[in-house]
């Protein structure tokens, strides 16, 4: 397969794999006696009809697309981050109390330091696994989603304690939420009458800065290597355990930021329930997005519009929002399920087969596989020796022709 | 079970293909009564895929398999053992920590009551078969207390306990000492009496030693049928690959260099092993600029806790290790890459290459953070491309791109690819750890040649193998590893198979 075919292939998993959601989102929408195709035109179409539901997808693209490429960064690596929910609770407490307690500072260091201490927060919350993990050996996919509880608990603690807007006791509700952020650490609003704000360039700005660093630097190119085969990679210098902590730092610390950027550009001070689910989410959008931000930008996007059009779907059709959690959850099933099944280069070969088949063109040159799903590594035919004409054996030898190898090529070529 | 003998089995016209291969090209086979049949070619000829066709691990795309004159289908192994077919193949599908009965219950269905398993009934079926063949086998030992031989043993008794009365071999002598090979072969010669034996392998001298009739695939297609007995090795090959091979010999007689200092000195090296026992135990060596020195031993005795002392992967409790003066005992393995070591290493796919990597960039695994591939953290992408270019010229590494992920390459150009990285380094000294195994004759005689191309070079080269023919044909010394030690070194001409099996059996005194 080529590069073109070879991103087509891509996208039609993908594609198959949201359409296989809807699916079962559907089952689950009868179920519930909703109607299942006013629900899904909600979902779908609703957030696009005004601007206010457009700036609102993107809004939510912001901290998705952070957390996704914090991911994909520890995925990468080798490292299964499921930790991001806790690692943007502890970015934005350090965002929230750097920014309240300097506030005289002026705005242009202000923005800087508030996001940097996020960045901070969530990168010491993430390295707490990474060291473990590397230190002890400790599952790090358990060792997140505890942290994750931990942070949870943590957040709620401040926020209702020492964090707590002093004005809410003495007058207020008792609200759990800390004092507005002061007016120099807010971000712009890019809009007037909507909630864009300026942290949509800082997420792109870091989509090229993570693109850079995983395939463009030698730090990137070592972490790709200790994700894809940390044995190789050791034997070849790399210090495996030293990269893997590099990776949970800087996806904590993307999720921390994510934190940073929500506060500061949406709520202006930390509330609960701010993380509203985006580190489970996050995950799904990296996957969705093939572990690379050309991917997540794109897929942050939909995800946002799923989040709206979920919120809608109560008011509109009747089903609760939650359904929207049914769908990602259908979401993952089916892109790990159609990623495992399509990326068999069995399935890949017979797929560029039928293709060429309808086009009448000859196949494709074999897709370099994965060696998992060569039956015998060790024991199969050099594809690049396919195609050469053999030497011709003993006159003895029983059924040699001077074309033997030319003949498998010809054979290949008519199918 | 409970079938009828296998009085004849053919296969007739069975294709497979796989992802750009033709892995088998309407292949022809027929296995009479009381036969052993070799089954030889090169890597990725196809050998293996045919057998796993025929024990159903595989669905034929066209053709057919007949039993007795009839048609038969296998779904599933399960099917093939129950016409009777059995299969040991080259990785012993052995559960390490149960015992020999247990592993052979796994596959007894006729020992599974509905809530219990009827041991003793197991146990005595392997000794009834282990008598009636005369293969020694003790049904309560733990299987990873065996060495390799009697594992292999164990292997056949399961086979036969499932009812085998056709067996199939693939590479049954891989992981053999000399002297337990030769067992082997009269056990099989005696027990072909009375059951078929379809026998796979690429040693040709056990196929003359054993098989009434060879088959020889090349490329998918069978190439050549015959009696054995009527062809020479060197005939054989021949037909193997197409062209007469020649494996290049060193030639060791001028140079004496027994006295002079090693520029790789190993000395009382004492390292620890997984368990946590003593892999190592004082072991010394020296090799000199533009020596081979080969390390003969079986498998387990120290090798590979060797190597990767030596590169920096274990650590080493006591005794130094220097390469050009430079002490690497206690270095990280980046530091001994930088110190001029290079590394062929055991397991070409998970410690050789990065298998999802391209080409390209396993050819720089190692230096990626060098001036030469990197400017101020940024790869210099146009220079790894054109390294990889010319790389690929000098050692013939065949890919469709130097894009190609390197993991779906055959295991041949692989080991080129690891070869070119290590070469192109310009090392000081190589560890080279089975760097043919399993790889076809043409693979193995270009990487004979790249490693007497670096001795003339000036380079120090440890070469760790269990084929006596590559350690005899490439090593100006011989050193013999039993048991974490050097039990002797000898000069590589004066070397004999018989002399280095004994020694590697631990008889140091003939």
């Amino acid at each position: 397969m080529n590069r073109t075919g070879k991103l087509a292939y891509n996208a039609a998993v993908v594609i198959a794999a949201a359409a296989a959601a809807m699916g079962i989102g559907a089952i689950v929408l009868a179920a519930v006696g909703a109607d299942i195709f006013k629900a899904y035109a909600v979902i779908l179409t609703e957030p696009l009809k005004d601007m206010i539901g457009l700036t609102e997808i993107v809004v939510r693209a912001v901290p998705l697309s952070l957390i996704a490429m914090g991911i994909a960064i520890a995925f990468r690596s080798g490292i299964l981050n499921i930790g991001a929910e806790g690692q943007m609770l502890m970015g934005i407490l350090a965002s929230s109390a750097t920014a309240i307690a300097c506030a005289s500072l002026p705005k242009p260091v202000l923005i800087p330091l508030a996001i940097l201490a996020g960045a901070a927060g969530g990168a010491a919350w993430g390295g707490i696994a990474g060291a473990l993990k590397a230190r002890l050996g400790v599952n790090e996919i358990l060792s997140t989603v505890m942290l994750n509880y931990i942070a949870a608990q943590f957040y709620t603690f401040l926020l209702r304690g020492p964090l707590m807007d002093p004005e809410e006791l003495l007058t207020g509700s008792g609200t759990p939420q800390t004092v507005r952020m002061p007016r120099s650490a807010w971000l712009d609003r890019l809009l007037p009458g909507t909630r864009l704000h300026s942290g949509v360039f800082i997420a792109l700005g870091l989509a090229v800065v993570v693109f850079l660093l995983l395939w463009r630097t030698s730090t990137g190119f070592r972490m790709r290597a200790a994700g894809a085969e940390a044995k190789a990679a050791r034997y070849a210098g790399v210090k495996v355990q030293r990269y893997l902590v590099l990776a949970m730092l800087l996806s904590g610390a993307f999720a921390g930021m994510a934190g940073a950027v929500e506060i500061l550009g949406v709520h202006r001070r930390a509330i609960e329930g701010v993380s509203g689910g985006y580190g489970f989410t996050g995950i799904v959008v990296a996957l969705f997005g093939g572990l690379h931000p050309a991917g997540i930008i794109p897929a942050s996007l939909f995800f946002g519009l799923l989040l709206l059009g979920a919120d809608m779907t109560q008011r509109l059709a009747d089903v609760p929002a939650n359904m929207v959690l049914v769908l990602q959850g259908a979401i993952i099933l089916a892109i790990v399920s159609a990623r495992q099944f399509m990326s068999n280069p069995y399935v890949q070969d017979k797929v560029a087969r039928a293709c060429a088949k309808m086009f009448r063109r000859p196949p494709p040159p074999a897709p370099p596989g994965s060696i998992e799903a060569c039956p015998d590594p060790s024991d199969s035919v050099d594809p690049c020796l396919v195609g050469e004409d053999s030497a011709v054996g003993d006159s003895s030898a029983v059924g040699d022709n001077p074309a033997a190898g030319e003949g498998s090529v010809k054979k290949r070529g008519t199918r | 079970m409970g079938h009828e003998p296998i009085r004849s089995l053919e296969l007739r016209g069975i294709t497979k293909r796989f992802p750009g291969i033709l892995a088998c090209d309407h292949i022809d086979l027929s296995v009479g009564e009381h036969s052993v049949r070799a089954l030889v070619g090169e890597n990725g000829a196809g050998k293996t895929t045919l057998m796993n066709i025929l024990m159903g691990l595989y669905q034929p795309d066209e053709g057919r398999i007949l039993i007795n004159g009839r048609d038969v289908r296998f779904r599933s192994p399960n099917d093939a053992f129950d016409h009777g077919i059995g299969m040991v193949h080259q990785h012993f599908m052995l559960v390490q920590n149960m015992t020999v009965a247990e592993n052979v219950a796994l596959g007894m269905k006729s020992s599974h009551r509905s809530f219990r398993l009827d041991i003793a009934a197991v146990r005595k079926r392997i000794l009834e078969v282990s008598e009636r063949h005369e293969l020694p086998v003790n049904p309560d030992a733990l299987v990873w207390q065996l060495s390799v031989g009697e594992q292999q043993r164990v292997e056949l008794v399961k086979t036969l306990c499932l009812g085998a009365r056709f067996l199939i071999l693939d590479e049954p002598t891989s992981a053999l000492t000399p002297q337990e090979t030769d067992e082997l072969i009269s056990l099989l010669q005696k027990m072909s009496s009375e059951l078929s034996i379809v026998f796979i392998s690429h040693k040709l001298h056990e196929v003359k030693a054993l098989s009434d009739t060879v088959s020889i695939l090349r490329r998918g297609k069978i190439v050549f049928e015959g009696r054995t007995e009527n062809h020479s090795p060197a005939d054989l090959a021949a037909l193997m690959t197409g062209h007469e091979v020649e494996l290049p010999r060193v030639d060791s007689g001028s140079a004496a260099r027994g006295g002079a200092p090693g520029l790789l000195s190993i000395r009382e090296l004492r390292v620890k092993g997984d368990r946590g026992n003593l892999a190592l135990d004082g072991v010394s060596l020296e090799i000199a600029p533009g020596e081979i020195v080969g390390l003969a031993g079986v498998s387990g005795n120290g090798q590979r806790e060797l190597a990767e002392a030596l590169n920096g992967l274990r650590p080493v409790e006591s005794g130094s290790i220097r390469l050009d003066g430079a002490e690497l005992a206690g270095g990280s393995a980046g530091d001994v890459i930088r110190e001029g070591m290079g590394y062929i290493p055991e397991d070409r796919n998970t410690e050789g290459i990065v298998p999802s990597f391209s080409v390209k960039e396993n050819l720089v695994l190692k230096d990626i953070g060098g001036k030469e591939w990197s400017a101020g953290g940024f790869l210099r992408l146009g220079a790894i491309a054109d390294n990889a270019k010319a790389l690929r010229e000098r050692f013939d590494i065949r890919c469709p791109s130097t894009d190609t992920a390197a993991g779906s390459l055959s295991g041949g150009n692989i080991q080129k690819v690891i070869l070119a990285r290590e070469l192109a380094r310009g090392p000081k000294a190589l560890v080279a750890v089975y760097p043919t195994r399993g790889l076809d004759m043409g693979a193995e005689e270009f990487i004979h040649k790249q490693l007497l191309a670096r001795r003339s070079e000036g380079v120090a080269i440890l070469l760790i193998s269990e084929e006596l023919e590559e350690i005899m044909n490439l090593s100006d010394r011989i050193a013999v590893i039993y048991k974490g030690a050097i039990l002797k070194v000898v000069p590589g001409k004066d070397a004999t198979k018989r002399s280095l099996g004994l020694l590697m059996a631990g008889v140091a005194d003939e």
